[in-house]
């Protein structure tokens, strides 16, 4: 996507803009962010929206690429074939889904290898949901159900941020992931109408994930400080609490259709809010998974690490196998 | 641990025959074959694509973005090159 590796014709590459230019540049670029306009990858941006877009960018695609990780744990164990072509699917969206966010990240000048070290090495974050474990395969229908459902809250404000690369393919992200969310819950649907151990399975796994999949939208506004500027620059468009509302009250009708409890005491109606209210979010647990202490940080990441180490031989003859074959061809001609 | 980093290819995918080829992300490769396969993977797994371009990104060219205005506003007071500049009787403004 329009990378740091186009060439412009002709022309040395700019030094750093003097200080005069900068407040020009930033001046102007306030002005377009203030319009709705979009920028796009070779424009001139502040390095702060630099860093903050790559950080959120490829913190987003290793989430997509962690998250492969929780579900392809069940595709061989899928009840039905259809069940498994679908989870095969899904799981394979979510890696194409990371592959478009660090195509986007990669037009902002920074390396895949780079990304991928930043990840493997547990520098760079991935989002905390898939630190918990899939215990059954009910957990794969709610993982569809409430996570890509929040996920989709998330993301959806995300196909208008002001930076064009990322919205753009936030916007292949959306379309696909609702097919995540409807699969899941007709997975959940088939096991409602079962027998009774299965709809046990069923509130087993919500008691588990409701929680966690409530913490995926961060923490409250007054405790986000870094949400102000992001809003500013047109990246974020909705606050975390607004949008876990959004969740909440989305939610609650399809928990009753599927006949499944929230696990929450304090879910109810607020007629003057025209809300649920909901209760306490533990974010004690929330900061200890972020910080790498939740069920199975280690697991996925060593995960990661085993994957890239493995595939190390591939990536090498891969290249060695191109460069003798453009070698022939260059002989040959 | 040494790196080398697979090239770098823009995908453009016509969506169906009639219409261009639309630039839709880029995929990392050894080689174009290997693009083209990529490509194919992680763009068109919807039917979203009857023909894939990969261009190596290091082969594209692209104008200045800081050249915006020497570029592309000359057009802009050329109005008359534009069918509403010119007021028609009501009878024939159809035309």
């Amino acid at each position: 996507m329009y990378t740091q590796a186009l060439d412009i014709p002709g022309q040395q590459p700019k030094g750093k803009p003097d200080a005069v230019e900068n407040a020009a540049y930033q001046a102007e670029f306030d002005a377009r962010i203030d319009a709705g306009a979009t920028i796009e990858a070779k424009d001139w941006m502040p390095e702060a929206y630099r860093k903050t877009l790559i950080r959120q960018i490829s913190q987003h695609a290793h989430s997509e690429i962690v998250g492969m990780l929780p579900e392809g744990n069940w595709i061989s164990r899928a009840p039905s074939l259809k069940r498994k072509a679908i989870l095969l699917a899904k799981v394979q969206d979510e890696g194409g889904h990371g592959l478009y966010l660090y195509a986007a990240a990669e037009t902002l000048g920074v390396s895949r290898d780079e990304l991928t070290e930043a990840l493997l090495s547990g520098k760079a974050k991935y989002s905390s949901i898939f630190n918990y474990p899939t215990l059954n395969w009910a957990d794969v229908g709610v993982i569809g159900w409430l996570v890509d459902g929040a996920a989709i809250m998330n993301q959806i404000p995300l196909c208008k941020c002001s930076y064009g690369p990322y919205a753009r393919a936030m916007v292949r992200v959306c379309k696909e992931e609702s097919f995540h969310q409807r699969q899941g819950y007709d997975a959940l649907l088939a096991m409602m109408g079962g027998t009774e151990a299965q709809r046990e399975m069923v509130q087993d796994a919500v008691n588990r994930w409701w929680w966690p999949s409530l913490m995926m939208f961060g923490p409250h506004d007054a405790d986000s400080p870094n949400s102000g500027q992001s809003m500013r620059w047109g990246i974020k468009r909705i606050s975390n609490d607004d949008l876990r509302q959004k969740f909440v009250d989305a939610t609650v009708p399809q928990a009753e259709v599927l006949g499944v409890t929230l696990p929450d005491p304090d879910l109810t109606w607020n007629e003057d809010r025209g809300h649920y209210d909901f209760g306490t979010i533990d974010w004690d647990e929330f900061w200890n998974v972020v910080n790498g202490h939740g069920q199975c940080n280690v697991d996925r990441l060593a995960t990661r690490v085993k994957a890239w180490e493995d595939g190390a031989w591939v990536r090498e003859a891969a290249i060695a196998h191109a460069e003798k074959q453009a070698a022939r061809e260059k002989a040959a001609a | 641990m040494e790196r080398k980093e697979w090239p770098l290819w823009e995908i453009f995918v016509r969506s169906k025959n009639g219409l261009d080829h639309k630039h839709c992300g880029s995929v990392h490769a050894t080689d174009a074959r290997m693009a083209l396969q990529v490509a194919r993977d992680v763009y068109t797994r919807r039917q979203e694509g009857v023909s894939i371009w990969a261009v190596k990104a290091s082969d594209i060219v692209a104008s200045d973005p800081d050249a915006k205005p020497e570029l592309f506003d000359p057009a802009e007071d050329k109005i008359y090159r534009h069918p509403t500049f010119y007021k028609l009787p009501d009878e024939v403004d159809h035309m």
